[in-house]
């Protein structure tokens, strides 16, 4: 833990950190880009999560949704991720010490975790029930466990700014 | 106008908000997530009109499909919104630039999509395909990019 800090310490000396940090208008470009990108990203992911849960698009195969949203929802994460590492380059001690920011940040693992036991489980069966009626219990699990994780972690993303507890560091 | 929202702000809801250290976040939280909801909804189907996502779908299969998470989501905006504005509607909003044009776009974003937008995208294929259609799915994004950037903007301001 203490190499992290120091290395957000290192990073947030850097010229590169200050700009951002000082500047008056780099700071609300980036973030509006990261709010503006969730729409792109959570909210086309949303659709995916929903017909893995067999919520929406019932009628087109769940193989065909995913391969007409993944451009989308891959623009709309590189934009977040683009955006995110910035934002947090500017002030990385400050988002390192906040508890919400280490939710966030646990949660993004999380979802990662589940992409992965969806696409080594029940995904390798995908031809089994591309069109089925009724999707598996392992994907209807997979979309409702995204979406409850996304939540969060836009929750948490907003509460970010809010000092309500001392920071940790 | 100044005294309605001088009134709101001093109205139970605006004060039950503006006094409690978590309602102002937590429906602020609220908001943000209608916001990925309505991204979501209005964007699969401008993305159709254009040709860029399921295009062995018609567009009114798709824009009946996305339907109830739009309207939901405009709801779950305005039940998340009204509080927000309630807290500080006189000493922030009001005289907020951003606000200001936040609620232009919005204005002319609720009337296009909904009595523009979904009438061309439920309507038949010719119609749903056109140029025109395409154009109104252009509009149609620009307008709620608006809403939302100026909805950001508000802070900074």
């Amino acid at each position: 833990m203490a190499t992290l800090l120091s290395f957000c310490q290192w990073l947030g000396d850097t010229s590169f950190s200050i700009g951002i940090r000082e500047s008056t208008w780099t700071y609300p470009v980036i973030e509006s880009v990261h709010v503006l990108s969730l729409c792109v990203f959570v909210g086309l992911l949303l659709l995916w999560d929903l017909r893995l849960v067999g919520i929406t698009l019932r009628r087109v195969a769940v193989s065909e949704v995913w391969s007409w949203l993944i451009p989308w929802i891959t623009l709309g994460a590189v934009l977040m991720v683009i955006s995110g590492v910035l934002l947090f380059v500017s002030d990385p001690v400050k988002f390192y010490g906040n508890i919400f920011f280490r939710i966030k940040a646990f949660g993004l693992f999380l979802a990662l975790l589940n992409a992965i036991i969806f696409h080594l489980g029940v995904e390798r069966r995908l031809p089994e029930w591309d069109t089925a009626a009724v999707t598996p219990r392992g994907a209807r699990v997979a979309g409702a466990v995204s979406i409850g994780l996304w939540a969060v972690i836009v929750v948490t993303g907003r509460f970010v700014a809010y000092n309500w507890f001392p920071p940790l560091v | 106008m100044s005294a309605l929202f001088q009134w709101i702000e001093h109205s139970w809801l605006g004060v039950s908000v503006n006094g409690s250290l978590w309602a102002f976040a937590a429906f602020e939280a609220g908001h943000l997530l209608a916001l990925a909801v309505i991204g979501g909804a209005v964007l699969v189907v401008d993305l159709r009109t254009l040709g860029w996502v399921f295009r062995r779908q018609s567009v009114s299969e798709v824009a009946r499909e996305a339907r109830p998470w739009l309207v939901g989501s405009v709801i779950a905006m305005f039940l998340t919104g009204i509080p927000l504005l309630a807290s500080l509607a006189y000493s922030k909003y009001y005289f907020n630039e951003a606000f200001r044009l936040k609620m232009y776009f919005l204005f002319a974003a609720l009337i296009f999509t909904f009595a523009v937008r979904q009438r061309i995208a439920m309507s038949d294929d010719a119609r749903a395909n056109s140029r025109i259609a395409k154009v109104v799915a252009v509009v149609s994004v620009l307008l709620w990019s608006g809403v939302g950037i100026m909805g950001r903007g508000i802070g900074f301001y």
